[in-house]
């Protein structure tokens, strides 16, 4: 064999290495090995794609051929046919629901054909713990430039040009905040990450804190040295594995490489940052919340009279930044702020991720640029509905955000529009309702979630989300009076104008938003004690529709309570007696012969 | 690692990394190796390594793919040159020792080895 140093022909990066395939790595390495190719192609363990629903997935570059749901036991067949051979394995290429056609390469699958990738420009494509592939890829170049060439003064400039706005949630102009922070008195001065994502089912934070974490690190940077702090914190849940440990890492060997310490680059700039591990919380991630906790005390808001830009961490002036804000100003350096402001609409720039989960085929997260509508979004990216079910509402903006009903759905998202919609953008986290979805049980859902996670400090949050979320459970029982709407939206809105933080000033959204678009279905339960979607098991009733069963016997034998009985090739019925209202039977039938009413 | 004490040190150091994850970024040159059976068993392996070494000890910007067997089995090892737009030319019973003057010939003076061409297939 020709040594060879350095040259790859090909390089295949494996994604979703969290729990889903921890024996793909050894299995292709080993594969690889025994074929001789080692030296020749390189397995690389690259982050996240973002394509969740199709994991684990990998890319064969430069061939951009991209297999999906890929087991150890299919690596043989993979790396003879197609590192070997150069063959496509088409059993392993991703099949588009619609059409059930196989595209086999990655930049034609419309899930990645439609994104605009700024945040997650590196993610899937790098090896996030090793700084020499995001060198590579032109890593910390903007923070070399941002130091030599450039005053804070300018830094400021031309992030608060570019129009970006923090991605954490709020959406405040992050050069106002630079510049808030700049001009704060003191001679000691703190920038902070926020790496604390405490929505459910939302993680794209997590995503890039573990696949692209340099991209972090190099936008703090830059941020520390426009604001005039030497110290910085990276503030992360412990509960997240592995993003805690490409952070560290990423520290370290920034540390190691000059990156990071004193003189950095001979700029004559000192700047080290440390890593901060908290208890994850839906709480933690509000900003005086979080600077407690980098002190070390219990994370509790306080009121915000004085901004944390003058007086935070230990009364000094401080900035905390999202991740994905800080990730998005290394590529605003370089590529100017007129690039960056030139994407998305009038009051929100750039783009934003979107993490899609609920009721929708392609699970996972998407980039695309701000004013995107949300037919594009749900329809488009994120495939549509799953069984040809129809589209009831989406939920953005998490727990504390609302929904947008399909009416809306044409509706261009970015910060005002949604907002003015009772929904928020929040940190992006889409949760996509079929028509099987209950609007008051999603409402008990989150509020159930926030009573948890309400701090308990202000009175309106802590006792005020528990007697809404006593009123939602009744009505989803069937106990429910008309009277009990208007105190629901009177709670909500003292909830919302009393309470300290973010969390409880948005906590009754779920609830007002739902009732803003499906008060019906509220009058539903409360008026004729039925639950429209067939969700609240007090209020419904399974039945087998006689002319659809054709008795396969196939709920019969689902039936955990042994509930459905009949004859073969006879309709069945269900006792309702014995049915517990688990809804097996509806999942499984193939006839949709199980009714509920 | 020493630490990296200037600008300039910083982009020398992407410059010699850049190298490493050529096979992630965009190029308009690739390079297709037949490795059917067939190719195999002639020796388009070690075809494949000399054009690899070859590449990197020139620094030159190409990718490097393999496809399986085109079907002129008597003339692999096949390798298929496509620049841009270009027509694909197919070299046929290339020999790791033929690589370096295809290399030099076709992708640096842009002349075609006109000799070891065995077909021509429009872009």
């Amino acid at each position: 064999m020709v040594e060879r140093n350095g040259r790859h022909r090909a390089d295949v990066l494996v994604s979703c290495l969290h729990d889903r395939a921890p024996d793909l790595m050894p299995a292709l390495e080993a594969e690889v090995k025994r074929h001789g190719l080692e030296g020749e192609v390189r397995v690389v363990e690259a982050g996240c794609r973002g394509f969740c629903s199709m994991g684990p997935v990998l890319l064969i570059q430069p061939d951009g051929i991209f297999y999906v749901g890929v087991q150890p036991a299919d690596v043989p067949e993979l790396v003879e046919e197609t590192l070997v051979k150069g063959r496509v394995v088409k059993r392993l290429t991703y099949r588009e629901p619609a059409t059930r056609r196989r595209i086999p390469y990655y930049k034609d699958i419309p899930f990645h054909a439609k994104q605009m990738r700024i945040v997650l420009r590196n993610c899937g494509l790098i090896n996030p713990q090793d700084i020499e592939e995001y060198i590579a890829v032109g890593g910390y170049q903007a923070m070399a430039k941002a130091l030599t060439a450039m005053t804070p003064e300018e830094v400021i400039e031309e992030i608060k040009k570019s129009g970006l706005r923090g991605r954490g949630g709020a959406g405040f102009s992050t050069g106002r905040k630079w510049e808030a922070g700049r001009k704060a008195e003191g001679e000691i001065k703190y920038v902070l990450v926020n790496g604390d994502e405490g929505d459910p089912n939302c993680f794209m934070d997590r995503a890039l804190m573990e696949a692209d974490s340099h991209s972090i690190l190099e936008g703090l940077i830059i941020g520390a040295y426009a604001v005039g702090a030497h110290q910085g914190f990276f503030y992360i849940p412990y509960e997240h594995t592995m993003a805690v440990r490409n952070v560290r890492t990423a520290i370290e060997q920034a540390q190691e490489y000059g990156l990071l310490g004193e003189d950095i680059l001979g700029s004559g700039f000192d700047f080290d940052v440390e890593l901060r591990l908290g208890a994850r919380s839906f709480v933690g991630g509000e900003s005086t919340a979080l600077m407690h906790a980098v002190e070390g005390k219990v994370s509790e808001p306080r009121p915000k009279h004085i901004h944390t830009t003058e007086k935070g961490v230990w009364d000094r002036p401080s900035c905390l930044n999202n991740v994905k804000t800080l990730n998005m100003v290394s590529e605003i350096i370089n590529r100017g702020a007129e690039w960056f402001a030139s994407i998305g609409t009038e009051t929100s720039k750039g783009t934003q991720v979107f993490s899609l989960a609920g009721k929708i085929n392609n699970v996972g997260l998407v980039e695309v640029p701000m004013g995107i509508t949300a037919r594009e979004l749900v329809f488009e990216m994120g495939g549509g509905v799953p069984k040809g079910r129809e589209f009831k509402a989406m939920q953005i903006g998490g727990p504390s955000g609302g929904c947008l009903p399909a009416s809306l759905l044409d509706m261009p998202m970015d910060y005002e529009t949604l907002a003015e919609a009772g929904s928020m953008m929040g940190t992006g986290g889409v949760i996509v309702w079929d028509d099987r979805t209950c609007v008051v049980d999603v409402a008990r859902y989150f509020l159930d979630f926030l009573r948890d996670e309400s701090c308990g400090k202000c009175t309106s949050c802590r006792e005020g989300i528990k007697r809404m979320l006593e009123i939602l459970t009744r009505i989803t029982e069937g106990q429910g009076e008309m009277a009990d709407l208007e105190t629901l939206e009177t709670l909500g809105r003292v909830v919302q104008s009393v309470s300290l933080c973010g969390l409880g000033k948005t906590a009754p959204n779920p609830v007002l938003s739902g009732l803003r678009y499906f008060r019906d279905e509220y009058v539903a339960h409360i008026v004729d004690h039925k639950c429209p979607a067939g969700v609240c098991k007090a209020l419904i009733e399974y039945y087998i529709i006689e002319d659809l069963c054709i008795g396969c016997g196939l709920c019969l034998r689902k039936c955990p309570q042994e509930a459905i009985s009949g004859e073969k090739k006879e309709p069945h019925v269900i006792d309702p007696a014995l049915c517990i209202k688990c809804g097996v039977c509806r999942d499984v039938c193939k006839f949709d012969a199980v009714g509920v009413r | 690692m020493p630490k990296l004490k200037s600008l300039d040190e910083l982009q020398k150091l992407r410059q010699r990394l850049h190298k490493n994850i050529k096979a992630r970024a965009e190029t308009s040159t690739t390079i297709t190796v037949g490795m059917g059976t067939c190719g195999i068993a002639a020796g388009a392996r070690e075809t494949m390594h000399a054009i690899l070494a070859e590449l990197d000890a020139r620094s030159i910007d190409a990718h490097v793919t393999t496809v399986g067997c085109i079907g002129m089995c008597s003339k692999e090892p096949l390798v298929d040159i496509q620049q841009g737009d270009e027509p694909r030319v197919t070299y046929g019973n290339v020999m790791p020792a033929m690589v370096p003057r295809i290399i030099e010939e076709h992708l640096i003076q842009g002349n075609v080895v006109e000799e070891w061409v065995v077909g021509r297939v429009a872009g």
